[in-house]
């Protein structure tokens, strides 16, 4: 055999390496794995020069390129907001009428809804809108403060009790806790409360909570209990309780008069974003 | 102690077992060390004649024509849809084909056309044999384009030889820049009018000029114009050989009654050169001039017999018929016969053709079971879809009058042409009322409108008495009429009610 065997010591020799009796056959690489290397030095020398490479005492070299991950990542959100805006112009120039009934701009005022919900509601509010001991409901057909369109997307504008001037506010006094009313005839009152929602109730207590009801509650929550969305009074004649249904639940909202805050977000979300965060909230409470 | 790895390819000459090619034969001598690779030899295939070469100028005539026209059959849709006859738009995604539309959820009829190609080719391929690689193959097809493009510039077989062979002159560098020059512009029609099919053609041909064509545009284009540069211009035979893995499934569809590129050896042999008015008594009518060897595309000697090297293109057959009339035998020493035909002559008897076996039949009947519900499946299609996605949070709300109401989000999908209102209906617990945000009061069923070829999420609110429920998850059901069909899924309504017992 003339060409010399890549596989024969006698041919090629050897590094002069070994390990337990094996050696290690001096063959040249391969030429194309070299080129390979050859080419990843120039490639290497290219970047050095285009990209940030090397560390200075005061930085790094920029490159002549000027790329920067972090400049990548404003221009990257710049972008995402001049998308965003195309579809945000819609919504500024729809009343929330139109955005609800025209099934694209819902279905856009609903992604954008949930998303707003997820990061600043769902706190209070539960993520899926349901609320809690205190928090109200946003998925039932019992509003405190209304809930048409305009009335959900207000609240959230001004929020309740909150330190915007125009807030939704009223308080209930503590009938207890601030000694305006006797204990006992707190008793009295809660048992008409219950009476009032159709439940069975002490029908003498009842009887003597009467007159107290018409003097102290009655300017807020309604004759009838019916309450009132202007005042944010509830109704205290159907099933939902925003401090709990049972009686103890009752006496203690008599007793503490209880009123939970909502901040004002028209300073933190931009018009379009509650317009969207309304018709979301609206949405989602079958739209009535 | 060493240890060597010997990674030496035993070859010793003529006597090794395996394929003996006349390519082989040239391999071995003009590679005897071995080593992993084997060299490639240069085939040079000559220009033929004859019925088989026609019909394969025929079927690349008009493969190339269905391939290059395809795009620009203009199909008048309605409103915003594509008027491009055969589109697949990924980016909409959606695959147009004339009168029909596919969606992705429908993509089993995409497998059944692929199952349908895959037994097709099945039952060719037993009764016939590789008439695909032959002569429908685009590899086979673009191959024997490159080749007419080369003898235009380099001449035939011998031309050829002799050219590689001469030093580098200026004849020589014109003619194979030149020919290279035109398979590039083959390659880059190729690879371009590959995109064509995925985008509206008439707006993405002067957009790729223009430089504001999709990106997947370019890409595209550049990958298919370099595969058809490489494959057919550079490496052509090998790609079957060493790169497809049709040529070793075949030997599963082929049998001894399948119709191949045979060598009739009964009537061939005992082969020799033969003088003019020589007697031809006591020989075979191979005259072993090689013609159907510098004909194969392939570099093969088809009087080894069947081979996976073999594309059944019948080169060989016209070679041989145009000697076999110049010296005054019968043509079809070499034609399309079976291994069990020869045989049979061979032993005396008459060759019997049995194109209907049990293989052909179990081909037959799958390919006609496949289409007929293939078939039935494109009859019966509906043009709608409906997924119901019941609310899990809240799972149901309590209302003032202790109702409680689901929340279900249904996705309609109108795989038809027109727009069309979705009637949307509930059935469930008695009472049940059924709503969706900013509809019109309304006393009739639901009604949505879903744009034609698109689909649309729709809220839906369902509120029933809490009186009427007796159980905390009561089947329910939505019905959903489109003008394109009806779909009934099943779901189930939830509340905190208790089971009645």
């Amino acid at each position: 055999m003339s060409e010399p065997d890549a596989n024969d010591p006698k041919d090629v020799g050897t590094t002069g390496h070994e390990w337990d009796g094996i050696r290690e056959l001096d063959n040249p690489l391969p030429r194309w794995w070299l080129y390979v290397f050859y080419a990843c030095i120039v490639f290497a020398i290219g970047y050095w020069v285009a990209m940030p490479a090397w560390p200075t005492l005061t930085g790094y070299t920029k490159g002549i390129l000027h790329r920067s991950d972090r400049g990548q990542v404003v221009s990257d959100l710049q972008d995402l907001n001049r998308i965003r805006g195309a579809e945000g112009r819609m919504l500024r120039n729809a009343s929330l009428q139109q955005i609800e009934a025209d099934p694209r701009l819902q279905a856009y005022a609903l992604a954008v809804g949930q998303s707003v919900f997820g990061d600043n509601c769902a706190t209070c509010h539960g993520t899926g809108g349901t609320g809690g001991k205190g928090y109200a409901n946003l998925r039932d057909d019992v509003w405190l403060w209304g809930g048409t369109l305009q009335d959900i997307q207000h609240t959230i504008q001004v929020g309740v009790r909150s330190d915007n001037p125009q807030a939704r506010s009223t308080i209930m006094p503590g009938f207890g806790k601030d000694q305006i009313l006797p204990a006992t005839q707190i008793d009295d009152l809660t048992e008409y409360v219950v009476a009032l929602s159709g439940r069975k109730a002490d029908a003498a207590a009842v009887q003597r909570a009467t007159p107290i009801f018409q003097a102290n509650c009655v300017v807020c929550h309604g004759a009838t209990g019916l309450g009132d969305q202007v005042k944010g009074a509830p109704n205290l004649t159907d099933k939902e309780w925003l401090y709990g249904p049972a009686r103890e639940d009752i006496r203690g909202q008599i007793w503490n008069g209880r009123g939970g805050v909502m901040p004002t977000w028209q300073a933190r979300l931009d018009p379009e974003t509650i317009k969207a965060l309304a018709v979301y909230v609206h949405a989602n409470a079958a739209g009535k | 102690m060493v240890v060597v790895i010997d990674r030496t390819r035993k070859v010793s000459g003529e006597n090794a077992a395996g394929p003996v090619s006349v390519a082989d034969r040239v391999r071995r001598q003009s590679d005897p060390g071995g080593g992993l690779y084997k060299r490639r030899t240069p085939i040079y295939p000559k220009l033929v004649h004859g019925r088989w070469r026609r019909i394969k100028w025929a079927m690349m005539f008009v493969t190339l024509a269905v391939y290059y026209i395809t795009p620009w059959i203009r199909w008048d849709r309605p409103g915003i849809l594509p008027d491009q006859a055969v589109l697949i738009d990924f980016a909409g995604r959606r695959f147009y084909l004339f009168d029909l539309q596919f969606w992705p959820q429908e993509v089993y009829f995409v497998t059944g056309l692929l199952v349908l190609s895959a037994l097709a080719l099945f039952l060719v391929s037993a009764l016939f044999g590789r008439l695909w690689c032959g002569y429908a193959c685009p590899q086979t097809i673009w191959t024997d384009l490159f080749i007419y493009v080369e003898r235009l510039f380099e001449g035939d077989r011998n031309a050829r030889m002799r050219l590689d062979a001469a030093p580098w002159s200026f004849d020589k560098l014109w003619r194979k820049v030149g020919k290279h020059l035109v398979w590039l512009v083959v390659a880059f029609s190729t690879g371009g009018a590959w995109i064509f099919y995925f985008h509206d053609a008439p707006t993405v041909l002067p957009a790729f000029w223009q430089g504001h064509a999709p990106a997947t545009a370019y890409i595209f284009c550049a990958l298919l114009t370099f595969t058809t540069y490489v494959f057919a211009g550079g490496m052509r035979e090998q790609v079957c050989i060493y790169m497809c893995p049709w040529p070793r499934i075949q030997g599963g569809m082929l049998d001894n009654h399948s119709l191949q590129m045979t060598y009739r050896h009964d009537r061939g042999e005992p082969r020799g050169p033969h003088k003019k008015d020589a007697t031809w008594e006591g020989r075979g009518d191979c005259i072993d001039c090689g013609q159907c060897v510098i004909v194969c595309p392939m570099g093969i000697d088809i009087r080894d017999g069947s081979q996976l090297a073999c594309i059944n293109c019948g080169l060989c057959a016209d070679a041989c018929d145009e000697v076999m009339v110049r010296v005054g035998r019968p043509t079809g020493l070499v034609a399309y016969d079976t291994d069990s035909a020869v045989t049979d002559r061979v032993e005396g008897r008459a060759g019997v053709y049995r194109l209907i076996r049990p293989r052909t039949l179990v081909y037959a009947g799958a390919l006609a079971v496949v289409g007929a519900v293939m078939l039935w499946g494109l009859t019966h299609r509906t043009f709608i879809s409906v997924h119901v996605l019941r609310d899990r949070n809240p799972t149901f709300v309590r209302l003032h009058d202790g109702a409680i109401r689901n929340g279900y989000t249904l996705k309609i999908s109108n795989r038809s042409f027109t727009t069309g209102s979705a009637r949307i209906v509930f059935e469930g617990p008695r009472g049940a009322h059924i709503e969706t945000p900013a509809a019109a009061e309304t006393t009739g069923p639901l009604q949505a409108i879903i744009e034609a070829n698109t689909d649309r999420a729709v809220r839906v609110f369902v509120t029933v008495p809490g009186d009427a429920l007796h159980g905390p998850r009561l089947p329910a059901r939505f019905t959903v009429t489109l003008p394109g069909g009806t779909e009934t899924v099943a779901t189930s309504f939830v509340s905190d009610a208790e089971d009645e017992e």
